[in-house]
């Protein structure tokens, strides 16, 4: 589908709700385009292309709120779709802060190509594609005799949205991305430990494309014969590749719908100390080549940068147009772009140089947080660490903790962040985690 | 973009955390009663027997060894109460063609979103580039499997109006607030949906499903001197409207109460390995994280799995026995026929303590030759058909639940759980205790909450040492998740005792 294409049916579907009784109405359309090839045993293991398109639908009727969403876009069937939607939310029970954004909100355009879409992939050859995944398997395949199974892939993607409201919002975004990947598996003594690397960029020329299958089995012989080690209290090493899983609860928190909830332990810290200081974090949406880069939020609010957490100090939520009107907290945006963290000096390597025992984590494995109280558990793997060196590999232990002084324990934060996802994680070091174990 | 082979179950919808819109209103667009047969579900998708053998033969047209054709129209529903009113809902079509195509076990995929000629073909064409040589192939006539019915449905909901679902709703909201002082907030949601299955291969087989899938979900929260616990229930069924009674509200109403009150006595344990005492029911999370995934013949198949060579080797005591069953009535697990035309039965997994069976799709079955065992199930249309479970369970063994209890000197017995996880390879299962007690000289003492049990799936397995006779199914929101595909299962286990697992918990 054509941009065009995309506003005509917006335009309809708009057009058809308002006349079938809407007050207000928001539509997004998308179409994407993927395909996959994974590489097993020097032959395709599968094959896949995808190209699909959607369209989701937000109306509001006599203050009442419903959403919907449909791939049938059958012009016919869809403004039957639309018909019944907004008959239906008739029967729904007011909700008085449920209209759009105030329109002087919105995202006018005119801003910097962010650079979140390589026009090139649609027209890659898939031979190409698979000889890349190929490759990745070959620089490894038979090079080791405890290897059990290799599965290399390559992957790409690329979409284009357009979203328009009733209030006059009116904007296009696109993005994609293309990896490169492989998973290795290995024979041990007690289990068979697999581990994989993957490469990603936004643009196919920035995808790095070799040395990806050496990686991996690097990284998994690496895990051979684990052992768990004592309970007790350890400094903690957390992998950037990982640490975004220890965010996340943290950031789950600093949603509006979150606290309305009830469910957030960060309810009414605004501009008070919720973590140790050399915590910093931004909310980046304009960085060039960023994975979650953008111009305007799913509302179609316009993005702005902005601190989250300065010197450990708690300095912005992220508020919603309708939480933020339930809460009466001024809204910010509805979720996080890139976030973007103060770096340290260190590298990983001197990091774990100066930790005397402790635990790097480099995977979790399950476990959960209480969004409402900040208790969390979760199953961990990684090394013993003892001055600077990876004693042995580590497995089925768990740590537990509260986020509330969880945060307050970062003792230093490493200058490696996170290469391949919106939140831009490096290596941090944890004082005294509880660590459970033998 | 994560490529680790990490399999995960939670309960719950997608979106449990934070707001809970979810769906309630469409009725199927195609608005055509579709009569029980093969011809009508044809008619449902605007196809002809001719068109299908067309685009099989398309997908075949490279030499490859079969080929099958997967549609799908779900209409999906949610109808949601915030501040005690029933002021959200939202609603979904997914609607399209899945075209696969496989050469020894390697798979070529493609789908369409529409059933138009030109769009199958295509896909077909894509799907069939897996194969890479010139080949021509005589339709056989088409076999009609007609399928059971595991699920019988009262009444549809795609006859149902919104109106008649919101009293079920505020009524679950009232008997909530009233059954408990503290109660300061309760989201619930009301999600139904109904899945018209058209699928035929190049064997010739045709066959088709009609799939209810129904739940009703709340979170409570309560607060009490500041401090805030919250509990999430549920119940889901492959059911009709008849699923929703006061009988499901009554009870939903009082698991709330006692679930979220409850926890206001809990605290974490202390760390280590200890003895834990799996109570019947959810606690089946055991049996799906430490062992299910493991023997799904994928990962056995690709020598991945750290049972791969374990078939038919004694890894359990003998009053051990654990199958994976397709054809409990109404089960939120259970299925007529999976996604790859297969009739679905209760499979042996162990028996007697031996490991008797993977768990197949058609990839597997073949390349291990032995029968399908009705256990290849794709998220929709837009994803392959890989072994996935159903309903897993343990049977009933020869102790009594409270004997377990009183054997253990000091451990954990735990009952509530909201997620877990397994790493195929090294065997190392989680899962996430919302609720439990410390059991101390073979009586349970302190409440317990919030913390993780990781172990080792055959240690695990090996080290079951008591098992009661109370075997219970947990009809809890099960969503199982593989290679990026959820799919809905159950679980469920009598009171098992297993030697040694590490706690989470706090250190002095």
């Amino acid at each position: 589908m054509t941009t065009s294409e995309k506003y005509e049916i917006a335009d309809l579907v708009i057009k058809h709700a308002l006349k079938c009784g809407a007050d207000e109405v928001a539509v997004a359309i998308s179409d994407s385009a993927s395909s996959q090839i994974e590489i097993r045993e020097q032959k395709i293991d599968k094959l896949q292309e995808s190209i699909s398109n959607g369209l989701s639908l937000t109306l509001y009727v006599q203050k009442k709120y419903s959403s919907h969403s449909t791939n049938h876009l059958k012009k016919a069937d869809l403004l039957k779709f639309v018909e019944g939607a907004v008959a239906a939310t008739k029967y729904l029970s007011e909700d008085e802060f449920r209209y759009l954004p105030e329109a002087d909100r919105y995202y006018k355009g005119g801003g910097e190509d962010l650079q979140t879409m390589d026009n090139s992939i649609a027209g890659l050859d898939p031979k190409q594609k698979i000889e890349l995944a190929r490759q990745a398997e070959n620089e490894i395949f038979g090079s080791d005799d405890r290897i059990i199974s290799i599965t290399s892939s390559y992957f790409d993607s690329v979409s284009s949205d357009v979203f328009v409201t009733s209030n006059g919002f009116k904007g296009e975004s696109d993005g994609s991305f293309a990896g490169l990947s492989a998973s290795v598996s290995v024979k041990g003594a007690t289990g068979r430990p697999q581990d994989y690397w993957g490469e990603y960029a936004i643009y196919f020329n920035d995808l790095i494309k070799s040395g990806i299958g050496k990686k991996a089995l690097e990284r998994t012989l690496k895990k051979l014969d684990p052992k768990k080690i004592a309970s007790g209290k350890y400094p903690m090493i957390v992998d950037n590749l990982v640490m975004g899983n220890l965010l996340g609860p943290f950031i789950s928190a600093l949603y509006g719908s979150s606290m309305y909830q009830k469910n957030s332990f960060l309810t009414g810290k605004a501009d008070t100390k919720v973590a140790s200081e050399k915590l910093n974090i931004t909310d980046d949406p304009l960085r060039p080549k960023g994975f979650g880069s953008r111009h305007f939020d799913a509302e179609g609010i316009n993005a702005e940068q902005r601190a989250i957490i300065e010197n450990g100090v708690l300095k912005n939520y992220f508020i919603g147009t309708y939480y933020g009107r339930k809460l009466k907290l001024p809204p910010t945006t509805i979720g996080p772009s890139n976030l973007v963290f103060k770096t340290g000096d260190k590298d990983q390597a001197g990091l774990l140089q100066s930790v005397k025992k402790g635990v790097f984590v480099t995977g979790f494995n399950g476990g959960n947080c209480n969004g409402a109280t900040g208790d969390f558990s979760y199953g961990i793997e990684g090394f013993l660490v003892e001055n600077g060196n990876l004693i042995h590999p580590v497995s089925e232990m768990n740590i537990s903790g509260n986020m509330n002084t969880f945060w307050n324990t970062l003792a230093e934060v490493g200058n490696d962040p996170y290469r391949f996802g919106s939140f831009l994680t490096p290596t941090m070091l944890f004082d005294n985690m509880d660590f459970s174990g033998l | 973009m994560n490529l680790k082979r990490r399999e995960f179950i939670r309960l719950g919808g997608i979106t449990v955390a934070g707001s809970m819109v979810i769906p309630s209103l469409i009725t199927s667009c195609k608005g055509i009663p579709v009569s029980d047969t093969a011809a009508g579900y044809m008619d449902h998708f605007e196809v002809t027997p001719e068109q299908l053998q067309k685009v099989l033969s398309t997908a075949l047209e490279k030499g490859a060894d079969y080929a099958d054709l997967y549609f799908e129209h779900t209409v999906s529903n949610a109808t949601s109460l915030q501040d005690k009113k029933v002021n959200s809902a939202y609603s979904d079509i997914t609607f399209g063609v899945g075209i696969r195509v496989l050469k020894g076990d390697q798979t070529g995929f493609a789908y369409a979103e529409n059933t138009s000629m030109d769009s199958m073909l295509r896909a077909a064409r894509t799907a069939a580039s897996i194969a890479e040589s010139n080949s021509s192939w005589t339709a056989p006539a088409f076999l009609e499997l007609m399928p059971r019915t595991l699920y019988n449905v009262g009444s549809s909901w795609e006859d149902v109006v919104i109106k008649d679902k919101i009293p079920f709703i505020t009524s679950l909201n009232d008997k909530i607030f009233a059954g408990d002082k503290r109660v300061t907030k309760v989201n619930i949601s009301l999600s139904d949906s109904t899945s018209y299955i058209l699928f035929c291969n190049s064997e010739g087989i045709v066959s088709w499903d009609y799939r209810p899938l129904t739940y009703m979900m709340a979170r409570t929260v309560m607060e009490e001197n500041g401090r805030i616990e919250n509990a999430m229930v549920s119940e889901s069924f492959r059911k009709g409207f008849e699923f929703l009674s006061d009988d499901l509200v009554e009870r939903l109403a009082g698991d709330a109460i006692s679930k979220t009150s409850r926890l206001f006595l809990a605290d974490k344990p202390k760390a280590g390995e200890m003895e834990v005492v799996m109570a019947a029911g959810s606690s089946g999370i055991l049996l799906h994280e430490a062992m299910g995934h493991s023997f799904e013949a994928d990962f056995n198949r690709k020598n991945t799995s750290i049972f791969s060579d374990k078939m038919g080797k004694k890894i359990a005591e003998d009053f051990v026995t654990v199958v994976d069953d397709g054809t409990l009535p109404g089960d939120r697990g259970a299925l007529n026929i999976d996604d790859e035309g297969v009739a679905t039965e209760k499979t042996v997994l162990v028996g007697n303590g031996v490991l008797t069976s993977y768990i197949h799709d058609r990839i597997s079955a073949k390349f291990y030759n032995v029968k399908p065992t009705g256990n290849g199930r794709r998220q929709d249309f837009r994803n392959v058909p890989i072994p996935r479970m159903r309903s897993t369970y343990m049977e009933n063994g020869p102790h009594k639940h409270d004997e377990i209890i009183a054997s253990v000197r000091k451990g954990i017995y735990v009952e509530d759980f909201s997620n877990g996880q397994v790493n195929i390879g090294p065997g190392d299962f989680t899962f996430f205790v919302k609720f439990g007690y410390v059991i101390e000289n073979g009586k349970l003492t302190k409440p317990i909450k919030d913390i993780n049990i990781i172990g080792n799936g055959p240690q695990a397995l090996a080290d079951i040492t008591m098992v009661a006779d109370n075997m219970k199914i947990d009809y809890g929101t099960w969503t199982c998740g593989k290679d990026g595909q959820g799919v809905p299962v159950s679980m469920g286990l009598p009171t098992v005792k297993i030697k040694k697992l590490t706690v989470g918990g706090v250190n002095a």
